[in-house]
């Protein structure tokens, strides 16, 4: 298992420490690492496997073209974000946003800003390589507040690549964005609500 | 001569029969229950660590539903259906690798390597194996969940009482310590917590 030091968790974890109590959702799937680390902090974790229930609903043939199928994405939304407004403190949503396509997409990413309450924190990762066919795929695990523990789950094709601007755009009903400069191909974003 | 002695040192086998002073071992509770097929009587294969016939629990097999409340004062594994309640607040409940459960659970320990839809609540601990699949909130002191195991819903972590004799030295001296409903522990009762990693 990989490891890689990460400015925006840390920044994420900052919220953590400074308020305990917190509801927290954690889409890279259960794992004790991550587990043990927010709940020993004193929070509680919704956690689900957001790329699982995305091969569950799409997984049956053209992976993105299934995307577009209005039956298939509201059943897509109804198991895998069917949350109560404003119900979480903050979201570790990875790179899972990566592997959606347009409309889906932005569904999802405003179904995200109503789960959450104001002033809370969404940590989401992209990869900025644009000339390659695909990209790594991981199960992304706390190891401590400053460090992500990279678990491989293969190479998946991204619906888009995301630049600076259009992440914006992505964000654009969120309070604030902010990027951290990463060493390797890896964007990190934390998105305030 | 040495012949005899062997045999004096040997313990005499002891009848099940000879323990009168303990009740009978009560079977599970089912009420109501809608049984297709009788209890089990034989033995499951062992699982991967726990051999349930061994540990001398009751075991409904994998032909065995059940439809209803389980009450059970004994550890209880299941390896067959079951739909409604399971209180065993005092005992380990294990469920096997074919156990299908969609129920809401309250045991000392839960041990899942087959499926369970349901809430859970445990006194001590829940052990999610490999390849188990679990969909519902969890409230317990201590979580294991192996890689490979997939679980979807919450996690409360309740803290565990500190021991009596910390507890009441805590108590003599001024209060430092957070609200009783605060969530965050401190000490002994936090390296309890969570922390076992298994992979």
């Amino acid at each position: 298992m990989e490891t890689r030091s990460s400015s925006g968790l840390d920044q994420f974890c900052s919220l953590l420490v400074e308020r305990p109590g917190l509801t927290l959702l954690d889409l890279a799937g259960a794992n004790q690492s991550t587990m043990g680390f927010l709940t020993n902090l004193g929070h509680r974790v919704y956690s689900d496997d957001f790329l699982l229930q995305m091969d569950r609903c799409f997984g049956d043939g053209d992976f993105y073209e299934n995307q577009s199928d209005p039956q298939k994405a509201a059943q897509f939304l109804a198991s895998a974000l069917d949350y109560p407004a404003q119900h979480f403190d903050g979201a570790l949503v990875w790179d899972s946003l990566e592997f959606l396509t347009g409309p889906l997409l932005e569904n999802v990413v405003e179904r995200l800003n109503n789960m959450l309450r104001p002033g809370s924190y969404m940590l989401a990762l992209f990869h900025n390589e644009e000339r390659v066919e695909t990209i790594p795929t991981y199960s992304y695990r706390i190891q401590d507040r400053k460090t992500i523990l990279l678990a491989p789950r293969g190479r998946r094709r991204p619906a888009q690549f995301f630049n600076n601007r259009s992440l914006e755009k992505l964000f654009q009903d969120f309070e604030s964005v902010k990027f951290f400069l990463t060493r390797d191909h890896l964007r990190e974003v934390i998105v305030r609500r | 001569m040495w012949n005899r002695r062997k045999e004096e040192e040997k313990p005499a086998p002891r009848p099940i029969a000879a323990q009168p002073a303990q009740p009978p071992p009560q079977p599970v509770k089912t009420q109501p229950a809608k049984e297709t097929s009788p209890m089990s009587s034989v033995p499951i294969r062992p699982t991967e660590s726990f051999d349930a016939t061994r540990a001398g629990n009751a075991v409904l097999g994998k032909s065995v539903v059940v439809k209803g409340q389980i009450l059970s004062r004994e550890d209880l594994t299941i390896d067959g259906e079951v739909e409604g309640t399971i209180e065993m607040q005092e005992h380990r409940l294990t469920i096997g690798q074919n156990g299908k459960v969609r129920a809401s659970v309250k045991a000392r320990e839960v041990i899942v390597l087959g499926t369970l839809h349901g809430n859970v609540e445990t006194g001590d601990r829940i052990d999610i194996r490999k390849e188990a699949k679990l969909v519902g909130d969890i409230r317990t002191a201590r979580i294991v969940i192996e890689d490979g195991a997939y679980f979807k819903g919450n996690v409360d972590i309740v803290r565990v009482e500190l021991s009596k004799p910390a507890a009441a030295a805590s108590a003599s001296k001024p209060s430092t310590a957070p609200p009783a409903n605060s969530p965050v522990s401190t000490g002994p009762a936090m390296a309890a917590g969570v922390g076992e990693i298994k992979r």
